[in-house]
């Protein structure tokens, strides 16, 4: 790995936090709900560009900033939408937020989704819990570019149905997603009677999309432990490390590799994530409390 | 090389106060020799010896008027160039109106005097991470005259030869130092240096100055206090992340943070908010931060190095592993200061040797 110098262009849209006003919030699922937001200075907003699977800061003035990638669709960056569950000091203040209100924007920051690494095979998108927020830009943009790619399978699994992220429009969009020759399904660990999908982990749900691992693109996305398990699965299936990109988590105050705090081994994963291939992170992620 | 006597380093000072910089310099305070503003000669210690080991410093005032025979305290540039505490912007809230107002850049011009080759190596390594990315940083650096002076009595806990930055300056400075019997020769580094040297009229140093000059760094780096073997270190540290000799240090580690506040490059800081009690008015600041905390990892499933090993495997490895594929460069300089202020005396070179010592070693558990 090569050390990447952030340059100064980066730095003046990244350290200047732009203001934002709160359009809408939705819930999407347990203590988490959606967080609309538009940049108020009108040219920032006609320029600002992001890429599936970034991270914005996203702060409250006077109580911090937090790191969150956005969730909602790379083509249409005028409303930003911020997928949040509520359970530290600043996520918690976000509840108390309201249609009006302004909260501080920083970003994007990060390495993307490879989409267009996944082009001319099959794209194998794999979320767990939270992490179907990060891929959902990936998943927009798949459905706008379908025609590029063999197949799409994108799986989700979380704990239980009420974990289950944007449930309410999951519905309506597996089936869009059917229309537009895209396979779901759909897992919960532990389900209720009401739960019409697999009860299961993600990963039991691979034998069902009979994935072919020499043309599959795979980009997983959730808690760690689930990772680790859904990427090592997927190369049992025999699909090339080189093409398993996963998104890691971790603290984040600045964005610009200044901060330290997101280290992990040699990488910044504000800078160098937060997606990494399989082959870069596979050997560290082995390690406990790395 | 220029000569310089005693005079002249008086004069320096006050030609540097003159062209209006703050003048940071070496002066005993609190039992310790730190760097604060100095007005003149005679605020530098004179006649002060350092003691130092693990987990011990003291001086000693042996009464002789030789102001530069000591190593080093606990300050470096860094508390100057990388304040503890700064303010990175401010938010006005008011009638439902909300402006964010970035820090005006500082203003200060420091000229440092008595930066030792650990430092000045120090300030480089710094610059590799915030020259780009931090306008305020560069600001105070580009501002700043750069004063070293080399050592002649290294601490026992420095290894700085060991790290390739000293015991002699050779890189970083404007102006270096080296105290003689009487006086002291003077190396310009740069035009900034070289401007000071014409506007002091020094005079050439004689070739016996030079010599003597060349021999006190000789000299000093045959005391020097420690060594560590350096030799395929980054590989060495990344294939033992599961060694046992994280465990048995975690034994003695306080995880207090004591050495990456006093370690010259540490860099990591926080970013906190301040609200006034209003409500109408916000700060967002840095603070310097230490990976040796639990909430410095602190993701929303918890904090992701609770152990007292995993923070200073983290510590470690990134000081002399992570930082060179980061930066391109060691993070550690050597200048020994961790293994001086750490209260229980805990030595980065022994670490590294017990490391190297049994390569290969994995804890019980994981080999299960």
């Amino acid at each position: 790995m090569t050390a990447v110098a952030v340059s100064e262009a980066e730095v003046l849209a990244g350290v200047a936090p732009r203001i934002a006003t709160v359009r809408r919030i939705v819930e999407a699922a347990f203590e988490t709900s959606t967080y609309w937001v538009t940049l108020d200075d009108p040219v920032d907003r006609a320029a600002y560009r992001f890429r599936p699977g970034q991270i914005n800061m996203i702060g409250i003035p006077g109580v911090g900033e937090v790191p969150i990638s956005v969730s909602s669709d790379a083509a249409l960056p005028g409303r930003l939408g911020h997928t949040i569950r509520s359970c530290g000091k600043v996520t918690n203040r976000f509840r108390a937020l309201k249609p009006g209100d302004k909260v501080t924007i920083r970003g994007p920051f990060g390495r993307p989704w490879p989409v267009a690494e996944a082009r001319g095979g099959d794209l194998l998108i794999v979320a767990g819990g939270l992490g179907l927020a990060p891929v959902r830009p990936a998943i927009y943009e798949a459905i706008r570019t379908r025609d590029m790619f063999r197949r799409v399978i994108v799986l989700v699994g979380a704990r239980g149905p009420e974990h289950m992220l944007f449930r309410r429009e999951l519905e309506i969009w597996l089936h869009w997603m059917r229309f537009r020759g895209i396979e779901a399904h759909l897992a919960v660990d532990v389900a209720d009677d009401a739960w019409p999908y697999t009860e299961g982990l993600v990963t039991s749900l691979y034998p069902k999309a009979d994935i072919d691992p020499k043309v599959t693109t795979a980009f997983t996305c959730g808690p760690e432990i689930m990772m680790w398990f859904a990427a090592r699965g997927m190369v049992k299936l025999g699909i090339p490390e080189r093409r398993i990109w996963l998104s890691t988590e971790r603290n984040m105050h600045c964005g610009v590799r200044l901060c330290g705090h997101c280290q992990l081994g040699p990488y910044f994963v504000c800078a160098d994530g937060p997606v990494f291939r399989w082959d870069e992170i596979g050997h560290l992620m082995g390690v406990e409390e790395l | 090389m220029f000569s310089l006597d005693r005079d002249g380093l008086d004069r320096l000072l006050r030609l540097l106060a003159d062209q209006g910089y703050e003048v940071v310099g070496p002066t005993v305070r609190d039992g310790a020799i730190v760097l604060d503003r100095i007005d003149g000669i005679a605020d530098l210690p004179a006649g002060v010896r350092e003691e130092q080991g693990p987990a011990t410093y003291g001086i000693v005032r042996t009464g002789d008027g030789r102001l530069f025979d000591w190593a080093h305290g606990p300050d470096s540039g860094k508390r100057f160039l990388f304040p503890p505490r700064e303010v990175l912007s401010a938010t006005r809230i008011a009638n439902g109106d909300t402006a964010v107002m970035p820090a005006p850049l500082p203003d200060v011009r420091y000229a440092f005097l008595g930066l030792r080759a650990c430092d000045l190596a120090a300030i480089e390594v710094q610059d590799r991470v915030f020259m780009v990315a931090d306008p305020a940083y560069r600001q105070r650096r580009e501002a700043a005259v750069l004063i070293g002076v080399n050592c002649r009595l290294p601490g026992s806990t420095c290894f700085c030869s060991s790290m390739g930055s000293g015991p002699r300056c050779t890189i970083g400075f404007d102006l270096v130092l080296t105290e003689l019997e009487d006086g002291f020769t003077v190396e310009a580094g740069t035009a900034r240096g070289e401007g000071l040297v014409a506007a002091l009229g020094l005079a050439d140093s004689t070739p016996d100055e030079e010599a003597a000059s060349l021999a006190v760094t000789t000299q000093a780096e045959g005391r020097m206090g420690r060594t560590l073997d350096t030799s395929d270190l980054p590989d060495l540290l990344y294939r033992n992340r599961e060694h046992p000799r994280w465990d048995e240090v975690a034994a003695r580690c306080l995880t207090c943070t004591n050495c990456t506040m006093v370690c010259p490059t540490c860099f990591c800081h926080d970013v906190v908010e301040t609200v006034s009690i209003t409500g109408d008015a916000a700060e967002r600041s840095r603070e310097w931060a230490s990976c040796f905390t639990e909430e410095f990892s602190h993701t929303a499933a918890g904090a992701v190095r609770h152990s007292a090993r995993s923070r200073y495997r983290q510590w470690l490895s990134h000081k002399f592993a992570a930082w060179i594929d980061q930066f391109g460069m060691s993070g550690c300089v050597g200048c020994g200061r961790c293994i001086t202020w750490c209260p229980v005396g805990i030595d980065v070179t022994e670490e590294v040797a017990a490391i190297r010592a049994t390569d290969g070693a994995v804890k019980e558990e994981v080999r299960a």
